[in-house]
């Protein structure tokens, strides 16, 4: 039997007149990657808001190993073991890119003391590539490892989920083939992901299973292969009113 | 976080007791400037504490102090005066806990307004009070002397620089250096953002009413308006700012020659204090934006150096 990590139930968002995520059950088991994919503003980025705390969801529940979580500020959030990356990166300016991994380590779902989380923001640095770099300012970084730094911190918390909202977004061939290995490892260490992604390549070679969403919607839930050839997804992404 | 913490601490230990030598050397005007550069060092210190690392602009200061102030007024017929010291922490600091857990949530220009308004409302508040028991100050009859005070000032700012230097250190440092770079980030790395911020803002609100409790003997006699003066805030800010917030020892860098030219200007334009005030908060914002510590690390990057 597998073990739902996170569960998703009627989990539903409104911003004013506008239905952002609509009614969205999805259930995510332990060591599965899940793909939540959909056309542009179709709700992925506020799903994964609604899940880390970033916003409270208008309906709906969400819950993490059977226990709720929705409605939690997000640092609380954060401790049960919900870590994740932003769709535009986000970093601590002022930090070293050491530094910027301890935060996560310090005050995340496993909580070390400084000396402890220094050497496990090391290896977090060497896991995503970025050992040789560590004393660095995080302005001295190209943007693929403005990204691995961005995932090392969310590592660095030892979640039991890690959202990554368009990880490998903005990256050239060869960055995303790098991109998409790294993801792989995670993976393989048995990490339960949800990843938010518009590369197909990235979709169909790391994902367990996908939900698409369009307007707010779920529309379809099944392996890559079964969702990219619904027909209904397929109409989503191409738009209504095409011929 | 190269460890050279003996080194820090006994620089520290050297300058304070040479500026506690002061009194020897001159009991006159140069104590009692000396009087007005312990109290601005301690409440900018204490002020950039908390403003340096959250970004938010507190106008508190002069609430606070006030607050402070009354404690000596009112307890000194009553208590002992050392009683009187940890009275006004708690005090203020308990001030700064129901305000900062009511406003920290605020986006920071309502922080800014909400600060400001609390002095003045507290100030309207006591003289209402004191209107009611049918007077408008109250005396505060010591045997302090004026380098008494300075000692005990001096004194409380060794104590601001340990708070701060132990909470730089501290996890609690690292949180707020998190929080002023991205809030965001911080409450999804498992910060506690509110709390961080309330705890910092009553280490600032207890020390301000301290110095307040220690000034008060001063003043002889006390009235709202003194005690509650909303430029000392201002001050305060302009201070720290002329500084710079980014060290700890930033603002005494911006203390000492401000209050020279505090001087100058109350001497020769007793009645254009507040527009000067208000003229230089500009020059420094637009020249020195990150008061002196930041300019000495651009000079430090120009040259080369290490930052
Ligand atoms: N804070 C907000 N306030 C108001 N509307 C919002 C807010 N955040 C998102 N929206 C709207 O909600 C809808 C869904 O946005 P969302 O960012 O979740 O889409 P997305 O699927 O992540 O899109 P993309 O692929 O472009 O990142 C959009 O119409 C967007 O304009
Ligand atoms: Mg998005």
């Amino acid at each position: 039997m597998s073990v739902n990590v996170l569960s998703l139930r009627g989990a539903t968002k409104r911003f004013g007149g506008l239905v952002a995520v609509d009614h969205i059950d999805f259930d995510v088991t332990e060591h599965q990657v899940m793909g939540l994919i959909g056309p542009n503003g179709s709700g992925k980025s506020t799903t994964l808001n609604l899940i880390s705390g970033a916003l409270t969801p208008t309906a709906g529940s969400i819950s993490l190993r059977g226990a709720r979580i929705s409605g939690l500020p997000a640092q609380d959030i954060a401790r049960k073991g919900v870590a994740r990356t932003f769709q535009l990166v986000r970093l601590l300016a002022s930090m070293s890119v050491l530094e910027n991994v301890m935060a996560g380590a310090m005050f995340g779902h496993r909580r070390r003391g400084r000396h402890d989380a220094e050497h496990h923001a090391m290896e977090m640095l060497e896991k995503v590539g970025l050992g040789h770099v560590s004393h660095a300012p995080v302005g001295a970084l190209t943007y693929i490892d403005t990204k691995r730094l961005e995932l090392a911190r969310a590592l660095a918390s030892d979640p039991q989920v890690l959202l990554l909202d368009e990880w490998l977004a903005g990256l050239n061939p060869t960055e995303l083939e790098e991109g998409i290995s790294l993801i792989k490892r995670l993976r393989d260490e048995g990490r339960t992901i949800v990843l938010v992604e518009h590369v197909m390549d990235a979709i169909r070679s790391l994902c367990d299973n996908c939900v698409v969403m369009s307007s707010g919607k779920k529309i379809a839930e099944g392996t890559p292969e079964q969702v990219l050839s619904d027909p209904e997804v397929i109409r989503a992404y191409l738009g209504d009113d095409d011929a | 976080m190269t460890p050279n913490y003996g080194k820090e601490l006994s620089a520290g230990a050297v300058l304070l007791i040479i500026a506690a030598l002061l009194p020897f050397a001159s009991d006159g005007y140069m104590l009692s400037i000396g009087v007005s550069i312990a109290m601005y060092t301690v409440l900018a210190t204490s002020w950039a504490l908390f403003s340096g690392p959250t970004h938010y602009i507190s106008l508190a200061t002069a609430a606070f102090f006030g607050v402070g102030t009354y404690v000596t007024g009112a307890g000194i017929d009553l208590l002992p005066y050392w009683v009187l010291l940890p009275l006004a922490a708690l005090v203020g600091g308990v001030l700064a806990a129901v305000v900062g857990l009511a406003t920290l949530r605020l986006s920071g220009v309502y922080f800014v307004i909400f600060t400001l308004g609390l002095a003045e409302m507290i100030r309207q508040c006591v003289t209402w009070f004191q209107n009611q028991q049918g007077h408008k100050g109250t005396y505060v009859l010591t045997d302090l002397t004026e380098a008494h005070i300075y000692w005990q000032l001096v004194g409380l700012a060794a104590l601001v620089y340990l708070i701060g230097w132990l909470i730089q250190h501290s996890r609690l440092g690292f949180a707020l250096r998190i929080i002023g770079d991205d809030e965001q980030v911080a409450a999804h790395s498992g910060i506690n953002t509110s709390l961080s911020k309330v705890a910092l803002f009553i280490v600032s609100g207890a020390v301000a009413a301290v110095v307040g409790a220690i000034i008060a003997p001063r003043y002889v006699y006390i009235e709202p308006a003194i005690a509650f003066n909303p430029m000392l805030s201002f001050q305060v800010v302009i201070m720290a700012l002329l500084g710079g917030t980014g060290r700890l020892w930033g603002p005494l860098v911006g203390v000492i020659p401000f209050t020279f030219l505090w001087e100058v200007i109350s001497a020769s334009f007793p009645n254009q204090t507040t527009l000067l005030l208000g003229l230089s908060f500009l020059i420094i914002v637009y020249l020195l934006p990150k008061g002196f510590v930041g300019l000495l690390q651009k000079i430090r990057a120009k040259t080369g150096g290490f930052a």
